[in-house]
């Protein structure tokens, strides 16, 4: 056979080929459900009489609105208005009436989706997962054909388990090479937006193979397949291997003993064939990658640190640059700051903590700097804080605040204001997106912590040579 | 979800050049704080019509909207990249856009639309360009001829999915069409649990 990794789940999980000019129709295995984007699903399903089909197919959490400051003395989540809190308890009640799990609070459990689903072992390979929410990407890091849906799909999804999907094309990139020690995958997957635009897989399944890929943890794996969506790609895939296989293992839903040799003998089925073929491939050099940061209002403007910003050459980046209050011709090294956001689906797991960890031990943020940093779920909060990383956090002066979106979406009271700066570990940096006016620079979370440290854009490199200057 | 479409409407054209206009432009995420679908027409583009202390920007071009009711969006390139919110389609309709046409749509957001009768074409450069020069007029835009009207008389062809259109056309639904399904659907999931038992 000739088939590729997304050929073979898309063809696992076809109930109907398409027919007529209709779609396929496509199976799914993983339905992840949150506050924002299911309210009119769910009242879709009321005025039709409906109920969930697969409720245990189905896992919600609080995420997008839900407040980062801890509760009051009555326990009560502290939400930034009425909206939000009617939001949560919609979903709440929602869950309640179709027998959905919900990992809300008190939980112990709540986090962002893309967060919570693999660090319980839902998220397998060879699934398909879908989630009203575009980042649900993340979860190919596991060889899962997972994508974003609108909520009238989401309606779709709960009501029957299933979608009409036209079949996107395939695109391969190949990552050859090593990344340099200190890049991490949020480099490289700013890098690939760079150098590819921001419709580069537009229409496409990513799968990401070569060397580099191989090398990455879980952790980067789910960084660079977060940020294909920014690429205009609605999917990322990534073959399982042993890193997927040993990071799954003993996780609370993934099978266990038996079920978990034999679920992976199937799981190593999950190649792409020799021969197998796309409809685009393309090849980069993960080894040529430095740092990168972004300067404009869409991910793919972003540069090295050293790199003279480019010369406008439409409206389009003069427009971002007066946005941004940034010059082209002058590098982004030194530009001043003043907030730092490390969280989200994109960089908001242990791996990412310790990496800005390890940049502000023994140090203190500048003076002026407000840095708050968000872990991606309250499992990730834990092992934080048994690490004790929350206590460097602290002690550099930071916050260190409850699991949620937070900044990365401003829609939970956590918001940049009109004309400051803020380096995120997020993956949007559009208009407003951190609030109106808000300037965002996304970087990775090495990156981000450096510079709260100085108060400008700078790397952990160079506060080193300052340090010992 | 799909409501009907029109299947001819003239109306005029707004121009939005700018290129990766995402769905965080179309509708700020904090206006997502909703259980609801309606109301969310006024705070379409937001924060490009008006600036941070809320007054308003003339310099972006939805005043037909205002004036007409309607209109139709002739969009930069990669338009409603982004956030999956379907709200940008019910901020959009409810706003009085009843067509986007691009040279490029985001995946999601053309999904989104088509789904709500908003209808989402895509053309070559070229022909964009044409319709560029139709600012500010009215165009005519047949659904089942699949072509547009320019002032001067010109048709502009352009494709659509046959499925979309069909459901645009009858107001069918997508999800009746999967709950009839539904014994083929539970075949097909007892077949992959057996084979995964
Ligand atoms: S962290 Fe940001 S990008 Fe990720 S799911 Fe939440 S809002 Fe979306």
């Amino acid at each position: 056979m000739r088939l590729s990794l997304f050929e073979k789940i898309w063809r696992a999980h076809q109930v109907r080929p398409p027919a007529l000019g209709a779609p396929a129709v496509l199976s799914i295995d993983l339905h992840l459900v949150h506050e924002v984007t299911s309210p009119q699903a769910f009242a879709e399903l009321a005025r039709r009489g409906l109920k969930v089909r697969r409720p245990e197919r189905t896992l919600a959490t609080l995420d997008h609105a839900t407040p980062t400051s801890p509760a009051d003395a009555q326990g009560r989540p502290p939400f930034a208005d009425e909206a939000c809190r009617a939001q949560a308890e919609k979903l709440i009640e929602n869950c309640a009436d179709h027998g959905i799990e919900l990992l809300g609070f008190g939980s112990g459990r709540r986090g962002i989706v893309h967060v919570i689903a693999p660090e319980l072992g839902l998220t397998q390979p060879g699934m398909t997962i879908v989630c009203g929410d575009s980042h649900t990407s993340t979860h190919g890091a596991f060889g899962a054909l997972a994508f974003g849906i609108g909520s009238s799909e989401v309606a779709q999804v709960l009501a029957t388990q299933c979608l009409f999907r036209h079949k996107p094309k395939s695109l391969r990139i190949e990552l050859r090479g090593r990344l340099r020690p200190g890049i991490s995958a949020k480099d490289l997957a700013l890098a690939l937006i760079h150098r590819f635009g921001t419709d580069g897989g537009t229409g496409h399944v990513v799968e990401f193979s070569g060397e580099a890929v191989r090398a990455l943890s879980m952790e980067a794996r789910m960084t660079l397949c977060n940020m294909a969506i920014e690429m205009g790609a609605p999917s990322a895939l990534i073959a399982p291997d042993e890193t997927t296989f040993g990071w799954i293992e003993g996780r609370p839903r993934a099978p266990k003993g038996e079920a978990f040799a034999r679920a992976c003998a199937r799981w190593q089925q999950l190649q792409s064939d020799p021969e197998a073929v796309f409809d685009r491939e393309l090849s980069f050099d993960a080894g040529t990658v430095g740092h990168r940061i972004s300067f404009g209002t869409d991910p793919a403007q972003n540069a090295g640190l050293d790199e003279p910003l480019p010369q406008p050459e439409g409206g389009k980046l003069r427009r971002a640059y007066e946005y941004m209050g940034l010059e082209p011709g002058k590098p982004l090294r030194d530009t001043p700051i003043d907030y730092v956001f490390i969280g989200s689906c994109t960089n908001g797991r242990l791996e990412d903590l310790r990496e800005a960890a390890k940049v502000l031990a023994g140090r203190r943020i500048a003076p002026g700097v407000r840095m708050l940093v968000v872990p991606g779920s309250e499992q990730v909060k834990r092992a934080a804080e048994e690490e004790g990383l929350h206590r460097i956090f602290l002690a550099a002066g930071g916050e260190w605040r409850e699991p949620g979106c937070s900044m990365c979406i401003a829609m939970n009271g956590d918001v940049v204001p009109p004309g400051k700066r803020c380096v995120s570990t997020s993956n949007r940096n559009f208009e407003g997106r951190q609030g109106p006016g808000a300037r965002t620079l996304l970087a990775s979370p090495a990156v981000a912590a450096a510079s709260a440290v100085a108060g400008c854009l700078t790397d952990p490199i160079a506060l080193q040579v300052e340090a010992a200057a | 979800m799909s409501r009907k479409a029109f299947t001819r409407l003239a109306a005029p054209l707004i121009h939005l050049p700018e290129p990766d206009l995402d769905t965080d432009q179309i509708i700020p995420a904090r206006f997502l704080t909703t259980t609801r679908r309606e109301g969310l027409g006024p705070f379409l583009f937001y924060d490009r019509r008006y600036g941070t202390d809320g007054t308003p920007r003339p310099d972006f071009p939805l005043r037909p909207l205002e004036r007409h009711g309607c209109a139709f969006l002739l969009a930069g390139h990669n338009f409603g990249c982004g956030s999956s919110r379907e709200h940008a389609v019910w901020a959009l309709l409810e706003a009085g856009v009843r067509a986007v046409i691009s040279t490029r749509l985001a995946d999601i957001f053309r999904g989104n639309a088509l789904r709500n009768g908003l209808l989402a074409i895509e053309l070559p450069p070229a022909q964009v360009l044409r319709l560029a020069r139709c600012a500010g007029q009215e165009v005519l835009i047949d659904l089942l001829e699949r072509e547009m009207r320019l002032p001067d008389g010109e048709r502009i062809p352009f494709a659509i999915d046959p499925f979309a259109r069909y459901a645009m056309l009858r107001g069918a639904d997508e999800l009746d069409l999967l709950l009839e399904l539904i014994p083929e659907i539970e075949r097909h999931e007892r077949e992959r649990e057996a084979e995964h038992a």
